[in-house]
């Protein structure tokens, strides 16, 4: 249960080992002794990721789930698992792959397996999630979207595609759980530089994880239900929705 | 999904508000229905809601709205009352002060319900002398987690009793109290007031002997360098019909407590720590360094009733009220919690001193012999959280405890410490509730089932 300063005690973060997942439960208000538990592929990375939780914050409580994104049939149990132990603070769905563009374009079926993980994992887990959460009748369940959701781009429309879901989710998610005392809050990060965006050179307005997951305290906090970051970027996706195609479809990047 | 209207609840503090099921049961079969039902996130009854936390509220489950299945049945020569567990304080004062009868014990508020007076083992100002709530009730009767009828006292069933007093709600519901009550001959109290010029005066002057019944201390910690904790000392009795003026000896037991007036709109959040220091010195200022008055009895123990909804004035977020108690010895800790918060800005805009005796055998009781003080903060102060995490330690490892009753942001980690008979009571709760059908936000934050 949040306490009444806001801390939360039990969160659970699917992509247990991603960068801007784990800086936001650093940065998250928690009760001493409160619960973490990662949920990924790997088990020694999980535990290497939950063991850095631990040295920052002595008292944490830490715990591992296996959990595949694209295996979605399996998600049902994870949640029932998790939820059955005690109520649930925070569901942080934070896995995605940002794909290889060219190959998905030359290889449908490796498209599908993109979406297959960056959409379908995530309609999965936030749907199983949104449904216990409601039934605990509180709650919050953060939504990572992204600027590449906000229309999509001829660099990276696969990627751009299932944003562009996540992020519909997510907005759904947040008008039909209104009222039931379950938060919802999505995130649109700009470029992110971290490991998903090695090599790449960073984008204007670009942002660390530390940057998303400040701002998402932040908005936690004030109780808000979309949080752009940086909070200017808003403005620059008014302007993408309303660039003509003809100048659109000319970008770089 | 339970049956009910859906409500939010949240406490007195206005904080961590939930959602839930709440439904009026109109007889015992119906509660038991409602025990005995589906309920997939349990149940708990609620009382007048003056818990400052999340102790009568359960999220996403379903909530009893006080109820009483029978009025009051008073029995003057014996002078014990017994009334329904959703009766208030309020309506039972009423009926019993033109008998030259009152409560023994009573808690700062009048509105709250005799069943949550007894959940929480309510004190007063007279605990040294008196004890809490759970001293004088003769027995209780109460439907357990499996819709069973109990009839409980200090003899019959005494674990699960003791249990129930200060249990939260979590043993089950709690249909009638029965009390045994105190004789008065007036509805005025003469009170002594001192006026102290520190924190350590106040706690000198409280430590002192005396043979008044009540005693407690309002402090201003607002108040800077060596004024902090400057306040006044009280202490009171019930007066006789010769103290009274003779204008009142006509009707000496007159009790007419007013409306408390309509709450203020939405979330006022007037306080504001400036505003607050100015009202508490002039508020010193004013009261003599000695003084001897006739107070009427809801001006003396419902001082607060008389503001209505006044924790709205702390705005949206709320507040918090720390409230805490150390055994003898441990004085310094009373200072000291007040020390810290200043020294993190935080403003303690109300901070009551009491002095305590015996508890009773319940294992989640607060009371105990020691002091205990209460802190009213505004709960959106910044840095508020690890310094109150931090006196939960100091307060544990003194042997202390937190009022579960007035908490809103306890860890379960200290709270085997400071309530060292918890797996006594969590035997108890299982044996009267062994599937878990009661819960609360509070039991689920704190983890008291286990």
């Amino acid at each position: 249960m949040r306490d009444a300063l806001g801390r939360v005690q039990r969160v659970l973060l699917l992509g247990g080992t991603s960068e801007i997942g784990l800086a936001i439960v650093r940065a998250l208000d928690l009760v001493p002794g409160a619960e973490v538990i990662l949920a990924g592929r790997d088990p020694r990375m999980l535990a290497a990721a939950a063991s850095t939780l631990r040295r920052d914050r002595p008292n944490l409580r830490t715990a591992v789930e296996p959990f595949e994104a694209a295996a979605t049939e399996e998600h049902g149990a994870l949640m029932d698992r998790v939820f059955a132990r005690a109520d649930v603070d925070l569901v942080l769905p934070a896995f995605g792959v940002l794909g290889d563009q060219a190959r998905a374009e030359r290889e449908p079926a490796y498209a599908v397996e993109v979406l297959r993980v960056n959409l379908l994992g995530q309609a999965s887990v936030l749907l199983e999630a949104a449904r216990r959460l409601r039934a605990q009748r509180h709650g919050t369940l953060v939504v990572l979207s992204s600027i590449a959701g906000v229309r999509a781009r001829r660099a990276n429309f696969v990627y751009g595609a299932s944003k562009a879901g996540v992020d519909a989710l997510g907005t759904g998610l947040a008008a039909a759980l209104h009222g039931t005392g379950v938060r919802v809050l999505v995130v649109r990060p700009g470029f992110v530089i971290g490991r998903m965006t090695t090599g790449m050179p960073p984008a204007p307005m670009s942002v660390h994880p530390d940057d998303v997951a400040a701002a998402v305290i932040r908005a936690l906090r004030r109780g808000e239900e979309v949080v752009w970051v940086p909070p200017m970027l808003r403005v620059v996706a008014a302007a993408f929705r309303v660039a003509p195609q003809v100048v659109w479809r000319r970008l770089p990047r | 999904m339970p049956a009910g209207r859906p409500a939010v609840l949240r406490g007195w503090g206005r904080t961590s508000p939930s959602p839930a099921w709440l439904t009026t049961p109109a007889s015992a079969e119906a509660v038991a229905a409602a025990i005995t039902g589906p309920a997939p996130r349990g149940l708990l009854a609620r009382g007048l809601g003056r818990s400052y936390g999340d102790a009568a509220q359960n999220a996403g489950g379903l909530v009893l709205a006080p109820f009483c299945l029978a009025p009051p049945s008073l029995d003057v020569a014996g002078r014990t009352v017994t009334a329904g567990g959703g009766e208030s304080v309020d309506r039972l004062l009423r009926l019993l002060l033109p008998h030259g009868l009152t409560l023994p014990v009573l808690p700062g508020t009048r509105f709250l319900t005799m069943a949550g007076a007894v959940a929480a083992d309510v004190h007063g100002k007279n605990h040294s002398g008196d004890g809490s709530i759970g001293r004088w009730v003769r027995e209780l009767v109460l439907l357990d987690g499996c819709g069973e009828l109990r009839r409980l006292s200090a003899t019959e069933d005494s674990d699960a009793f003791w249990a129930t007093v200060g249990g939260m709600g979590l043993t089950g519901v709690i249909l009638s109290v029965t009390v045994r009550l105190l004789a008065v001959v007036t509805s005025r109290l003469r009170v002594l007031r001192r006026r102290v010029g520190d924190f350590d005066a106040a706690v000198e002057a409280l430590g002192e002997p005396n043979p008044h019944r009540y005693a407690v201390a309002w402090l201003d910690c607002l108040a800077d360098g060596p004024a902090l904790g400057r306040g006044v000392v009280e202490w009171a009795d019930h007066a006789s019909p010769e103290e009274l003026p003779p204008a009142e000896r006509a009707q000496p037991l007159r009790y007419r407590p007013r409306r408390p007036p309509p709450a203020p709109p939405a979330s006022t959040g007037l306080l504001r720590p400036q505003l607050l220091r100015a009202a508490n010195a002039a508020r010193f200022r004013r009261t003599p360094a000695e003084q001897s008055t006739l107070v009427g009895f809801p001006s003396y123990f419902h001082q607060l009733d008389a503001l209505g909804s006044w924790s709205r004035l702390y705005g949206p977020a709320g507040l918090v009220q720390y409230q805490f108690l150390v055994p003898d010895g441990a004085e310094r800790l009373l200072r000291g919690a007040v020390e810290a918060l200043r020294s993190r800005a935080v403003p303690p805009y109300l901070v009551v001193l009491k002095r305590h005796g015996a508890g009773t055998p319940a294992p989640l009781s607060f009371p105990a012999p020691g002091w205990s003080l209460a802190i009213d903060v505004p709960a959106g102060a910044p840095g508020l959280a690890p310094v109150l995490d931090h006196l939960d330690e100091q307060v544990a490892a003194a042997g202390g405890r937190i009022y579960l009753a007035k908490d809103s942001r306890l860890r379960p980690d200290v709270v085997p410490a400071m309530y060292p008979e918890l797996p006594r009571w969590r035997t108890v709760r299982d044996r009267l509730d062994p599937d878990r059908r009661f819960r609360s936000d509070l039991d689920r934050r704190i983890g008291l089932s286990g």
